[in-house]
């Protein structure tokens, strides 16, 4: 009997469990997932618990309902893998043994990599809200909160869903105007970037919503500390933002047994063939979702169109063939803009956001790079499909895993 | 996309006057940006400029971190080299694309 380690079981990481399971025979391959969580969130809805979009209960499953009949699921923390012998060491001291390893173990906020800023002032005057946590305890705050200065922040990049703090200012804009307080509440969108967009086609098409919505931005701006008594942060240059509420996106980090483990970049990254998905560490580590320091977006829908190519990638290197899937970057966003409407992004490495329809060319229903009402019904359309079709490793209808140019505005991108 | 003339040469840029093509640049090329930019390149300058196209060919995506703990200059110096936007600047000067997001 041979052995299929998975590490992490997140989206990422429940995804490949269920594709792997289906694919390889059981009387041939073991398959074992190991992660501690109990639970298993629906991290997309983060964004919409501050605001009271969705409740607490409606983002919380147990990890163990979505893992495949046949699959093993060990709920042990990991303390390191030791990629020479091919074990993996549990904190209980336990060995796990794998033939090849699937590495699904995200990142999280490190919000002590930033001074000052997880002081006693965590959670009460600076809140992030890409944690189940997070998000709770700023719903609870903004009930109460009587306005003043907004700062939306992000410390560094890379970080998971790179538009969710623009989604955050514009919801935050919506939810202000509705409390009927919206000329109480300064917003401030600040970002270590070169503006609140960066592309060329996406900054020329949606500049307009940070006016629209009375957005100030900050660029360029790179903290490097926060000065709770003052309620400022400060960037490397001196430059400084006053808030009375701080929502900020901390450094996004991989998981610490990557370091342990005496790999990874920086930022507990994993090194990962970009196009393969094998790691670069070992030939017989794959690595897949935002454990990886692919140059993608850390998103579920990247996880997902990345899923398949590694599956038969694995199934490839257990036959001792070449790896001849190739991932293209594929990444599939929806952007809330507020006044339920939202936009919908379509893109890869080498493609940038632009205009058109989605996922059938020249129909739609959705439309690419610009705010819908459809768009935002599919948004939140996409609760019910992930925990009902994503998750389970099945195919979206008419989705592929690699971008589509049919249905973009191409040319157009072309001559701006 | 478009084409400049920079210090004598005709040169692939973006609108925003950054090469779109790293293996069209050279030392020239990189001082006539500079002093667009209103920067006097010193050796320390041409360190990070040296190092920012380094891991540019390596396809690493480059960070003010990574700058920071590169050995080459700590984020402090590299504000001080390169102020207002250190990252953005380095990069146009280096020849080679702007940080971006994902849109």
């Amino acid at each position: 009997m041979k052995q299929i380690l998975i590490l992490g079981a997140g989206t990422a990481g429940t995804m490949m469990s269920n594709h792997l399971r289906k694919s390889l025979p059981s009387d041939q391959w073991n398959i074992t997932i190991i992660d501690h969580q109990e639970y298993h969130f629906y991290q997309p809805g983060y964004l919409f618990l501050p605001f009271g979009i969705y409740q607490p209960e409606q983002l919380k499953r147990t990890v163990a309902e979505f893992i495949p009949k046949g699959v093993e699921l060990i709920q042990e923390k990991i303390h390191r893998i030791d990629k020479d012998s091919n074990t993996i060491v549990l904190q209980n001291k336990q060995n796990v043994k794998y033939d090849i390893l699937v590495i699904a173990t995200g990142c999280d906020i490190a919000p002590s990599e930033i001074e000052g800023m997880e002081g006693e002032q965590w959670h009460k005057s600076i809140f992030d809200f890409y944690t189940f946590n997070g998000a709770k305890n700023l719903r609870d705050k903004l009930k109460s909160w009587e306005g003043g200065k907004l700062v939306v922040h992000i410390c560094e990049m890379p970080i998971k869903c790179p538009v969710a703090p623009l989604e955050f200012a514009f919801l935050s804009d919506s939810f202000f105007t509705n409390k009927k307080m919206r000329d109480k509440v300064d917003i401030t969108y600040v970002t270590p970037m070169s503006g609140a967009f960066t592309k060329p086609v996406a900054t020329k098409e949606l500049d307009y919503l940070l006016k629209q919505k009375n957005i100030n931005v900050v660029a360029d701006f790179n903290i490097e500390c926060v000065d709770t008594e003052n309620h400022k942060i400060i960037d490397y240059g001196g430059k400084e933002v006053e808030y009375d509420l701080l929502v900020t996106v901390p450094t996004n980090m991989g998981d610490e047994l990557i370091a342990r483990s005496g790999f990874g970049d920086d930022l507990n990254y994993v090194p990962t063939d970009k196009e393969t998905l094998q790691s670069k560490v070992k030939e017989n580590i794959f690595v897949i979702g935002d454990a990886t320091d692919l140059p993608a977006s850390k998103a579920g829908s990247v996880a997902h169109f990345q899923a398949e190519i590694l599956l038969k990638n694995i199934l490839s290197f257990i036959k001792g063939k070449p790896l001849t899937e190739k991932f293209d970057g594929h990444s599939n966003c929806f952007i809330e803009t507020g006044n339920d409407k939202a936009l919908l992004i379509d893109f890869n490495y080498t493609q940038e956001p632009v205009k058109g329809t989605f996922p059938i060319p020249g129909i739609g229903p959705l439309k690419l790079l610009e705010e819908t009402r459809m768009n935002h019904l599919g948004k939140l359309a996409f609760k019910w499909i992930y925990w009902n079709i994503l998750i389970k490793g099945r195919p979206i209808p008419f989705v592929s895993n690699h971008m589509k140019i049919a249905g973009k505005d191409i040319q157009k991108a072309e001559t701006v | 996309m478009s084409e400049k003339t920079i210090a004598g040469f005709c040169i692939d840029c973006n609108e925003q006057g950054y090469l779109t093509n790293p293996d069209q640049w050279n030392k020239e090329i990189g001082l006539a940006i500079a002093k667009e930019e209103n920067i006097e390149m010193t050796d320390k300058h041409w360190e990070v400029i040296d190092y920012l196209r380094e891991q540019c060919a390596q396809e690493v995506a480059i960070t003010i971190r990574k700058v920071g703990k590169s050995g080459v200059v700590t984020i402090k110096e590299f504000y001080q080299l390169f102020p207002n936007g250190p990252l953005k600047t380095a990069s146009k000067i280096a020849g080679i694309p702007k940080p971006v997001s994902c849109i």
